[in-house]
């Protein structure tokens, strides 16, 4: 076993620091080390879009990121989105349209759904559909997932919801 | 259509069935808190590696495991040896079909490999990467046989043989000499032969499909404990936790109530996650009970390909007469499927499904269905959504289309002409029960998109059909009533798709109560009675009826404790719309939430039970209509308009049976155009991972537009019927028929990439 290194990263606005091995990837950082288990493992090779999260607000398949690149970044991953408010605006217009049938990919959708809002404020059908190419989901046919980010556009203007749960 | 032959659902006025109210897990998983295959952490847990076949077909000489054993870090090594009481059990099936040994030897090899990817022997290390290390370190010398991937090589006389002692079972003329051919079987009905003699026009193709997978998202995975005291703990993501638990009792020959299944969330399954078949439990059952701590196993994705379960590639010929008026006369098919590397355990599951429903929307007086089971060397493949029929439909529904064309017919009023009604006799002497075939054929019809004309070169429409006959079988459920007058529903159905809502809205209904007043809960095998997989559509009619029992239940036992109450008997007690009443002496009335919050002071606990196994649902039909854009050049298919109608008999909750529909005609959308194993000559599978066995994207489908058909199923109190299976079915025709009306070519391989069309087409 190699030596293991130090990292410091902020993850979901928490400075935080821990050790892992060269080879492991960020992917495993957050599961395996650091509990977060809301990224998701569907290929480890980059195909699938269910480890997205976001690094310094660009989206990384974290499977195809060392843990140790990551140290002195920023990790945004689904367990950031929502906060005392309540769940972002894109979350619960996933609730609303029952835009997830299983919730493996869910996590990654959002993620990546949130990095293009983040930027496009008003991204049509096509770029969507675009900007999520990279995330499969074999439950829902894309349809009702695509419809969630559009309305979820109108929403992140609104003052968000209370927790419901 | 006569109305009054349809069965009367009990309710027709719903407070909740019919609304879309919040999924009650959805928070959990789109906050990432929702805890799946991979997500147990145990304290000492250890990481469980397979050592894989890289040989199709092999007979293993030997296998050394001693530097693996004392590679440090490595708790725990494992081969087929380890299973040793697993060596006497013949090849005779159990009592639920399957054949134990063959379970057995997928697991872990014994004396011979029959695909790559097929498990040798397993090792557990205190970290994923040591345990993939060790891995490399066992030992396996091979004898490589030659390989056989196609079903059609895999039946010459010639073809080496899978298993040595394998004659074929058939109930029409016995078979001594070995063969790959695992069983085969008949359906006839009246007399074809002569039928077709008297045919207008008859249409005779062959078709192949590829073998395909079910692409969940999540790859097998579980966590295993074999406790010193001889207790079982499995954390796991699969369809059927009960199920789970019978199988490893049997395989490892413990009692039932020593192994305690814990259902995680599961990332999509399709049938790939029956508990019928064990990849992994059984192995990290081993594993655990050797190192004494633990297991986790996870696969990989090109494990997760070369070596669960897939579906059936299948070489089909199919045959059909019809007069000039297009009144279908007789219809013959061979069958012939992949089993893959052993006979299928349930040969008449799979492939009787698809006899029994690739001509079930049609009146057919004359027919005959001969079905194989052919074993070959690739996984041994299993149930994708609608097992079998997809397949077998694909044929069906172009001939159908090639006859409508040739007779100048518009397509679906050919199907009209042809259409099956309640008591029509299906081939395998079945008949129709109560069906919405016609209904859906005028939906589609009437719908916007059959009446809008398309218009454009290259540009054609098809539309296909497809039915699946759903599913009931056991399930248990309990509902307790808390104070408050809120409640906790167990059920002990894995929830794959918002099932949690589906049956709590059904209790709700009933109760009178709110959904969101509900806990719905998904069970342990110690916490709730025997609840048989999710699969078949099946759970949100079967066990709905189950909390539909399990709330009548609880009413029955709050009268009696409003009677209490009222010092009245319980026979003037009733249940009206949430509230209960007595007008026994003068009317009084008590909301369900105020009888609730007088339980402690009225003999303690209220809990409902439900344990039901229900017969005599209903099936279920769709008809797809869709778009297409040829590129004349290139052979790639663009879908620009897909409409799928459904009789779905009453939807519970539309969105989630919309989603229903959506996701499956995407998967069958990517079944007709991308999906498919590919393999070298060695028998070596060439795409094992999502960039090249490409499953579809976002960019790939257009909304999926949806009409929901309202037949009220029999047998349900608001006539519920599964709606799952079915829209799997039409896409690949669909496709094929838009295909052809935009080249004029019919494509009969399956997948349609570029490359097949523009062969189809005579360009290359």
């Amino acid at each position: 076993m190699a030596a293991k290194t130090r990292v410091c990263v902020k993850i979901n606005g928490e400075q935080l620091e821990f050790l892992c091995e060269p080879r492991q990837s960020l992917l495993e950082c957050l599961r395996d080390i650091l509990g977060l288990t809301g990224s998701k493992e569907g290929c480890n090779d980059g195909n699938c879009g269910a480890c997205s999260v976001l690094l310094n607000e660009r989206v990384v398949n974290s499977c195809l990121v060392l843990g140790v690149e990551v140290d002195g970044q920023e990790v945004t991953t689904v367990e950031g989105l929502a906060d005392w408010r309540g769940l972002h605006p894109l979350q619960q217009a996933f609730l609303d349209h029952a835009a997830l049938q299983c919730g493996y990919c869910t996590p990654g959708i959002l993620i990546a759904s949130k990095a293009l809002l983040d930027r496009e404020p008003n991204p049509s059908e096509d770029r969507i559909r675009t900007w999520l190419a990279g995330n499969l989901c074999r439950c829902t046919g894309y349809d009702k997932i695509i419809r969630a980010v559009q309305d979820a556009v109108g929403r992140i203007a609104q003052p968000r919801e209370e927790v419901k749960r | 259509m006569s109305k009054d032959k349809r069965s009367t659902p009990e309710v027709t006025d719903y407070e909740v069935v019919g609304t879309r109210p919040q999924r009650h897990d959805a928070p959990d998983k789109v906050t990432g808190r929702a805890l799946f295959g991979a997500d147990t952490n145990l304290t000492g847990m250890l990481c469980g590696k397979m050592v894989r076949s890289p040989h199709a077909h092999a007979r293993i000489r030997s296998i050394h495991t001693a530097r693996a054993a004392s590679y440090p870090g490595v708790y725990a090594v494992v081969t087929a040896q380890d299973f040793w009481w697993a060596k006497d059990r013949g090849t005779n099936p159990d009592e639920s079909g399957e054949t134990i040994k063959y379970l057995h030897e997928n697991m872990l090899a014994q004396e011979k490999v029959l695909y790559v990817g097929h498990p040798v022997a397993a090792v557990a290390a205190n970290s994923p990467h040591i345990a993939e290390e060790a891995a490399k370190l066992i030992e396996v010398q091979y004898e490589v046989l030659p390989a056989v991937t196609d079903v059609r090589e895999a039946m010459k006389p010639d073809a080496p043989l899978l298993h040595e002692h394998l004659v074929t079972q058939s109930l029409s003329k016995p078979v001594q000499k070995p063969s790959n051919i695992g069983s085969h079987f008949q359906n006839l009905k009246g007399n074809p032969t002569q039928s077709f003699s008297q045919a207008d026009l008859v249409v005779e193709r062959e078709f192949t499909t590829s073998t395909v997978h079910q692409g969940y998202i999540e790859p097998h995975a579980c966590t295993v404990w074999w406790t010193v005291d001889g207790d079982l703990k499995v954390w796991t993501s699969t369809q059927g936790a009960f199920g789970m638990r019978d199988q490893l009792a049997k395989l490892l020959s413990l009692p039932m109530s020593n192994i305690h299944v814990i259902p995680l969330e599961v990332g999509g399954a399709f049938g790939g996650k029956l508990p019928i078949y064990i990849f992994l439990e059984a192995v990290a059952a081993l594993l655990s009970r050797k190192a004494s701590r633990p297991v986790k196993m996870t696969m990989t994705r090109a494990e997760v390909f070369l070596a669960t379960n897939p579906t059936s590639g299948a070489y089909m010929k199919v045959k059909m007469g019809a007069t000039r008026e297009g009144r279908i006369t007789a219809v013959q098919a061979e069958l012939y499927f992949e089993a893959g590397a052993y006979p299928s355990a349930d040969v008449i599951g799979y492939l009787g499904f698809a006899t029994a429903y690739m001509f079930a929307p049609y009146e057919i007086p004359h027919g005959q269905i001969d079905a194989y089971d052919v074993v070959v060397n690739k996984p041994r493949t299993a149930a994708y959504r609608a097992p079998g029929v997809p397949q077998a439909n694909f044929p069906v529904e172009q001939l159908i289309d090639e006859m409508a064309v040739r007779l100048a017919m518009d397509p679906i009023e050919f199907r009209l002409q042809n259409v099956v009604r309640e008591g029509s006799e299906l081939l395998n002497g079945t008949t129709h029960g109560n069906i919405g075939a016609e209904e859906v054929l005028r939906a589609a019809q009437s719908s916007n998109h059959y009446r809008t004309p398309l218009a454009g070169p290259n540009r054609g429409r098809g539309v296909a059909q497809g039915y699946w006959g759903n599913w009931g079988a056991r399930s248990s459920c309990t509902i307790s009533v808390n104070g408050d007058g809120t409640a906790n529903l167990v059920t002990g159905s894995v929830d794959l798709s918002g099932t949690r809502t589906t049956i709590a809205m059904q209790a709700a209904e009933v109760l009178g109560i709110s959904p969101d007043r509900i806990q719905s809960n998904v069970g342990d095998t110690d916490s709730i009675g025997y609840t048989e997989m999710s699969g078949g559509s099946r759970t949100t009619f079967a066990t709905g009826i189950a909390a539909i029992t399990a709330a009548r239940d609880v009413i029955a036992q709050m009268r009696g404790r409003a009677a209490l109450l009222w010092g009245v008997e319980v026979q003037d007690v009733t249940f009206e719309r949430g509230i209960f009443v007595t007008r026994r002496s003068g009317e009084k009335q008590m909301f369900f939430a105020e009888v609730a919050g007088k339980i402690a002071e009225t003999g303690g606990a209220v809990t409902g039970t439900g344990n039901v196994d229900p017969q005599g649902w209903g099936g279920a039909f769709g008809m797809h209509i869709v778009d297409v854009q040829v590129d004349p050049e290139t052979g790639k298919v663009d879908i620009l308009r897909y409409t799928a109608v459904q009789d779905v008999g009453k939807a519970i909750h539309p969105s989630f049976v919309e989603g229903q529909i959506q996701g499956g005609a995407v998967q069958g959308i990517g079944w007709g155009l991308y999906e498919g194993y590919q393999y070298d000559t060695r028998g070596d599978m060439l795409n094992p991972g999502f960039l090249d066995y490409k499953i579809p994207t976002a960019t790939d489908v257009p909304m999926i537009e949806t009409i929901l058909v309202e037949v009220p199923g029999p047998n349900h109190p608001f006539g519920v019927r599964g709606v799952g299976e079915v829209p799997i079915i039409p896409p690949p025709a669909a496709l094929a028929n838009a295909i052809y009306r935009a080249t004029g070519v019919r494509v009969a391989d399956l997948p349609m990439t570029p490359v097949q069309v523009l062969e189809a087409m005579g360009v290359i």
